[in-house]
């Protein structure tokens, strides 16, 4: 490439890196606005979501309320819309307040590899050499351990708890985000922008700021959307376990765990909460489908 | 090739040191001190000591990691401190529990998962296609707990035909033995199975789209014989898909386990916890890991012997 042509307009070089950002998450926008299962997905998250922020003032009754002449009424009980569970709280309202912690778990530890993660990322592709080696091999070492395994180890030494649980989430999502981050950016340390701007002499991070970080950011974004499913389940897992909320907080995982014995007696109350689990499982799987397919990643 | 196979094992024995010192660390992350789990509480200063230095705990950590290292790799993962017997008699029927389970579960995964991939990769955008997709999305998002209680649900309290947890006693004749099996290896089969069809039918209908197969048809070759074609330009990624997750049914089968008391490790993972026993819980996560590293090799192997293209794409 020529350096001259880098330096005739170097003004020019960082503009236009911004609009291509800017054009991602527009193109990205615009073509799941067009994909009918992907708005359903979205609508119904964001429902939950909404179901979560206001379960103070929306839930039926006192999710914390013991009633032990109520215990395992059936849904459509009188004053209880989705039955009881084991010391006769209201379902409705444990789900609706396990949403909080349980969406809280899920979108965390996801978005704090996604920090910690890409960061490395970008700085061992960008850096390359002898530190690339040294963050990706730690990584690789990260990498060599089944997800649930790693988290349930390192939780359960830690001593359980919803601050460990995500101490244990973020380290077992930031080697994976950490690798996607690393190979996108070694592709676009060698596109000509980059060489160029580094050729106007900008310094090392500014150059990552505004050139590599923007450019990469979009497939870092895609790849952490599908980890958040993944968080959740894993997450409801550690409490299934007792390494997650302590009781008697209201958390879909907790509530499966606390119900186990109670699927003899009243199948279906036991299962609802798995029921919340799953169907935002599977929105948030479609939507990060469609947020794939929308930009043309493969996997 | 014999150079990639070379590179590749020699990659595993860094790993794995990184992954035994990971494993030693776990000990010193928990609260408090390793040693106050062992040491009564009504212990003078004195004894406690004593207690420590027998234990090695008074050494310096890097002493006591090679010590510890050393012990391992001799077959001595020390004794369990909640019953007192060695490790290793707790750990290895506990994996091997666990490895018949996977290995149930990984079989019938790659079983449904092929055949649903390759199903819907040749229906591809039809009715049956779209309904094969979506079973796959939803066993890709189910938590496997929660459909262990489900089944549980189903066909130990409902229909009362399976026994809903354990593993039976040692007397039981073959066919009640194999009935502990059938709800365990279902739940476990039914993530894997998702991800395979999915990974399988994407494969095939990539490798369908190739001019090969134009050029077969073209030729006026049976449908079953370009199939197979078809089967072995698929093979690769296919089993590295199966690998993968047989790899993390290793791991991924602490709940399920939890949930049908099954006595494999992740259920002696999750009372070594709750008991602090830690050095049962080092030698199963440091087991259960190795396992993993070996398996991810053997499938980088085996893909490699099936698409040599892979070697230059790995190693770059």
């Amino acid at each position: 490439m020529s350096v001259s042509n880098a330096i005739d307009q170097p003004a020019v070089r960082p503009a236009a890196a911004r609009n291509i950002a800017r054009t991602f998450w527009q193109t990205l926008g615009r073509r799941l606005r067009r994909d009918p299962v992907s708005i359903l997905c979205f609508g119904f998250l964001v429902a939950i979501v909404l179901m979560a922020l206001f379960a103070p003032w929306i839930a039926p009754a006192d999710p914390y309320q013991v009633n032990m002449l109520q215990r395992l009424q059936p849904p459509g009980t009188e004053g209880f819309i989705l039955g009881t569970d084991e010391l006769g709280r209201d379902l409705l309202s444990r789900l609706m307040y396990g949403a909080r912690m349980s969406l809280f778990m899920g979108l965390a530890p996801v978005f704090i590899a996604t920090i910690i993660g890409g960061t490395l990322g970008v700085v061992a592709g960008y850096a390359g050499g002898w530190v690339n080696t040294a963050i990706m091999r730690v990584m690789d070492v990260f990498y060599a351990f089944p997800s649930v395994l790693l988290a349930v180890a390192i939780s359960g030494s830690l001593g359980g708890g919803v601050r460990n649980g995500l101490i244990a989430l973020s380290l077992v999502f930031t080697p994976s985000i950490a690798r996607v981050a690393e190979s996108v950016t070694v592709q676009v340390r060698t596109q000509d922008y980059v060489e160029a701007a580094r050729a106007t002499g900008a310094p090392a991070w500014r150059i990552l700021m505004t050139h590599v970080l923007r450019n990469v950011a979009g497939t870092i974004f895609v790849f952490s959307t599908s980890l958040v499913s993944v968080s959740i389940i894993i997450a409801s897992g550690l409490s299934f376990l007792g390494l997650g909320v302590s009781l008697p907080e209201a958390e879909w995982g907790m509530m499966l765990s606390s119900m186990r014995q109670s699927v003899y007696l009243a199948p279906l109350n036991s299962v609802l909460p798995g029921v919340m689990i799953f169907v935002t499982s599977v929105s948030l799987n479609l939507l990060s489908d469609g947020i794939r397919s929308a930009m043309n990643v493969k996997g | 090739m014999a150079g990639f196979i070379a590179y590749r094992l020699l990659y595993v024995l860094p790993i794995s040191i990184g992954v035994s010192l990971i494993c030693f660390a776990l000990t010193y992350m928990a609260p408090g001190d390793p040693a106050s789990s062992i040491i009564p509480d009504d212990a003078s200063p004195e004894v406690a000591a004593q207690i420590r230095a027998a234990y090695g705990f008074d050494r310096p950590l890097p002493i006591q990691y090679l010590l510890w290292l050393w012990r391992v790799l001799s077959g001595d993962f020390g004794v369990s401190l909640s019953t007192g017997r060695p490790v290793t008699d707790e750990v290895i029927p506990a994996m091997m529990n666990t490895l018949s389970l996977a290995g149930g579960g990984a079989l019938l995964a790659a079983f449904v998962g092929i055949t649903l991939g390759t199903l819907a990769a040749y229906r591809n955008g039809r009715l049956s296609d779209r309904a094969i997709s979506a079973v796959g999305i939803a066993g890709m998002s189910v938590p496997q707990y929660w459909l262990a209680m489900v089944m549980v649900a189903i066909f130990a309290v409902e229909l009362g035909v399976l026994p809903a947890s354990g593993m039976g006693q040692p007397g039981d004749d073959f066919g009640r033995t194999l009935s502990f099996y059938v709800l365990p290896i279902l739940t476990l089969a039914t993530v894997p199975a998702g991800i395979i069809a999915r990974s399988v039918r994407s494969t095939v209908s990539e490798t369908l789209q190739q001019e090969f197969v134009q050029a077969l048809e073209a030729k006026g070759l049976p449908a079953w014989r370009i199939f197979l074609h078809v089967a072995k330009n698929a093979a690769g990624p296919a089993l590295a898909v199966i690998g993968l997750q047989f790899a993390n049914l290793l791991g991924g089968s602490i709940l399920v386990e939890t949930v049908f008391s099954w006595p494999g490790t992740g259920f002696l993972l999750n009372a070594a916890i709750f008991m602090r026993d830690l050095p049962v819980m080092q030698a199963t996560v440091l087991l259960l890991a190795m396992f993993f590293i070996v398996a991810n090799l053997l499938v980088d192997i085996l893909q490699m012997l099936f698409d040599p293209r892979v070697k230059s794409a790995r190693r770059g």
